[in-house]
């Protein structure tokens, strides 16, 4: 596989002014409305710091809780899977599939699943996978990955929608009214769910204490998903424990306002066991996640419970677009866990950032991402990932600058030289500062030069 | 009470005017300053670049330097934060030289809000303004309230400016987005970077701004490289030069 390019794909997204300038509004939006609703909370600050020792503490504990959920679910007939990878997950969710002798499966929005390419893991093996969360719907007819955690298609306009519906439903080309197309969508999926042997659905929180899961959804598809056909099967990663059902009350109030601004989530459904004469399962897949556990400097990543506030509040992401990380989770958290899990493949990723802190900040759950973006970027250097143009460069930098009679040499030169060159050799295509942006004006004396001769007047 | 100037590297090349006001702004208040002239960079573009592990030898002189001050002062957020978080991966937790260095740096405004206490600045500034409140000074140093927190809004630079005489201080509509320099950033993400770079401009242009003001003159020679080039009508200060009473 070719090493990912963020700058590349963010300067083609960059490029359609328009376009880019529109998702970057759209998402601004989302972020405001996360603002007022956050603000909405006296005790938000609070919440945010329960959250954050709630998920600390559980990962440092996490075989304990695991266990516990384990028995408590199997204690309540649903039977639970642990899967070590991606392939692992992909067979076990195959094979309960397959002895139900199940052919068309309803989806509920699961990055897991998502992460583990399910869909045309299944589709390969012929049966039918249709993704009922309407933007999932929308890229899964594209053809095209999420370009968002909570809204994956945001890439689109609603005109997109309405040609991709044309095409795929028969609806009228040039009707993009937004509520024409959901009702074109809604009994397209009325039929999808009707027809389904089998729901699988993600898990925004298992509790370990009850044994359950709980499932948040704005479209109430899940439960259409897992109550219709008999079958439910939930995915998880090993980090969607939590504790007690009490602390579930804290990420509920901070998961919906923290991703759209809502004061909670349409939907918050609690699954604790299978529907009458039904069977329930979950899986439970490591897939790489323990790895974080044994890194200081990364592990408060897992603590993630995927808003999406951090996306929406990056100015990178949000003139760049979802697809320019080239991962299943984009924006700060995703550049964290892909460069975390395979660096040389997302080596642009951590520098797809201008470290401006806005993704901490914003984080209900106080992840550390603008400071494992900046470790990152040493690590790569120390696993020697980084380009040789770039490493010399900058060691001749310190070079000079360790030597303060050599710096101020060559800041002289270039203060003298610079005016005197002609614009077209200043502005070559090697001078990418210079491309859109001119050089400063170059001072005739340095603070330095000016300090010393004692010619500043501070009076 | 001495202390010791710490002009950021390309300021003291590019900016001598900016540099000239913080060295003012320090001296009216009766100071004892002092420019160590065997100083150079703090490290924060290489290390931002991923080679942090390059600029060892920076930190220790910049230690070495700067560590006999009462109080280390600077034009610029982003430096101060390099200092404050990123040189402790070199030094012992309990290096006297150290902690002492780390817990007398000051940002310009920050040191004249916080420990100076101003509260009369004699100048005058009769011009409708734009406050870009650069990240690493906003929410690193907590030069003012990052509007993603839930905590009551100060900001000092606001503060200060607002003991100016005759200025007018423009709403933005984003208060505190990020201009897109970044260090590097600005080269190995030149679109997405001037990208962002113009929409902070244009914030400015709508909100009827003449000048843009900071704390930090690298966002700000990104921003001004991109007026330049396009015309636009604005101008961009440091926002010592207005305090200092330097620009009219
Ligand atoms: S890192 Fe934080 S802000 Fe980003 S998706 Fe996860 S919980 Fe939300």
């Amino acid at each position: 596989m070719s090493i990912h390019n963020h700058p590349k794909k963010a300067k083609e997204f960059v490029s359609n002014d328009e376009r880019m300038h529109w998702h970057d509004k759209a998402l601004w939006f989302v972020r405001e409305k996360r603002d007022k609703a956050s603000k909405s909370i006296p005790e938000w600050e609070k919440l945010r710091e329960y959250a954050q020792q709630i998920k600390t503490h559980t990962m440092a504990n996490l075989d304990k809780y695991l266990l516990e959920f384990e028995e408590n679910a199997t204690k309540r007939g649903i039977k639970v899977h642990f899967a070590k990878d991606a392939k692992e997950h992909n067979e076990i969710v195959y094979n309960i599939l397959k002895e139900h002798q199940v052919k068309k499966v309803v989806k509920s929005k699961s990055m897991l699943t998502e992460e583990c390419h399910l869909n045309p893991f299944l589709e390969k093996k012929g049966i039918e996978v249709v993704d009922t969360d309407l933007g999932e719907r929308i890229v899964q007819f594209r053809k095209e990955p999420p370009s968002h955690i909570v809204l994956p298609a945001i890439h689109l306009k609603k005109e997109d929608v309405a040609k991709t519906f044309h095409k795929e439903l028969g609806t009228d080309e040039n009707n993009s009214d937004p509520t024409y197309l959901t009702r074109a969508a809604r009994e397209h999926l009325r039929g999808k769910f009707l027809e389904a042997d089998a729901g699988i659905t993600g898990v925004n929180f298992a509790i370990a204490n009850t044994g359950g899961v709980v499932v948040c959804t704005n479209e109430g598809n899940a439960d259409m998903g897992s109550s219709l056909p008999k079958l439910h099967i939930a995915c998880m990663g090993i980090e969607k424990i939590i504790p007690r059902l009490q602390d579930l009350s804290i990420f509920t109030r901070l998961l919906a306002r923290s991703a759209t601004g809502q004061p909670i989530t349409t939907y918050t459904s609690h699954y604790h066991g299978a529907i009458e004469n039904g069977e329930m399962h979950i899986v439970i897949v490591d897939n790489n996640r323990a790895n974080f556990l044994s890194s200081n400097k990364y592990k408060k990543a897992l603590n993630c419970i995927r808003c999406g506030a951090c996306m929406n509040t990056c100015p990178v992401y949000r003139r760049s677009g979802g697809h320019s990380y080239d991962y299943v989770i984009p924006g700060p958290i995703g550049s964290s866990l892909a460069t975390f899990r395979d660096p040389k493949l997302h080596k642009t990723l951590s520098f797809a950032c201008s470290l401006c802190g806005s993704c901490s900040n914003v984080c209900p759950v106080k992840i550390d991402l603008d400071s494992q973006l900046y470790n990152h970027r040493q690590d790569l250097y120390e696993k020697n990932i980084i380009s040789t143009k770039k490493r010399v460069v900058m060691k001749l930098s310190v070079w000079v600058l360790n030597s303060p009679i050599l710096f101020s040499i060559l800041g002289k030169i270039t203060r003298k030289i610079v005016p005197l060159i002609p614009k077209k050799i200043i502005y070559n295509r090697f001078n990418i500062w210079g491309k859109q942006r001119d050089i400063p004006n170059m001072p005739t004396k340095s603070f330095k030069e000016l300090y010393k001769e004692g010619s500043i007047d501070v009076k | 009470m001495k202390i010791g100037l710490f002009i950021p590297c390309f300021m003291n090349e590019l900016y001598p005017k900016s540099c000239i006001a913080t060295l003012k702004l320090l001296k009216s208040l009766n100071l004892d300053v002092e420019y160590p002239e065997e100083q150079t960079c703090c490290g924060q573009p290489m290390a931002n670049a991923g080679c942090a592990k390059d600029i060892k030898t920076l930190a220790y002189k910049f230690v070495s330097t700067f560590s006999k001050y009462d109080y280390i002062v600077a034009p610029s957020g982003s430096c101060v934060t390099m200092v404050k978080e990123h040189y402790k991966d070199f030094f012992h937790e309990d290096d006297e030289e150290y902690n002492k260095t780390k817990t007398s740096i000051y940002e310009i405004c920050e040191f004249l809000h916080d420990i100076m206490k101003i509260t009369k600045l004699d100048v005058k500034f009769p011009y409708k303004v734009g406050l870009h409140n650069s990240c690493h000074g906003h929410r690193a140093l907590k030069l003012g309230t990052a509007s993603e927190l839930n905590i009551p809004y100060n900001n000092k630079l606001r503060n200060l400016l607002n003991l100016v005489e005759g200025i007018e201080i423009v709403d933005l509509k984003r208060e505190d987005e990020c201009c897109g320099f970044g260090g590097t950033f600005c080269v190995t993400q030149e679109d997405v970077s001037v990208a962002m770079g113009k929409d902070r401009i244009n914030d400015h242009l709508d909100s009827y701004a003449q000048f843009i003001t900071g704390a930090d003159m690298s966002c700000l020679m990104h921003l001004e490289g991109i007026i330049n080039r396009d015309k636009s009508p604005l101008k961009v200060v440091h926002i010592t030069e207005i305090l200092a009473g330097e620009v009219q």
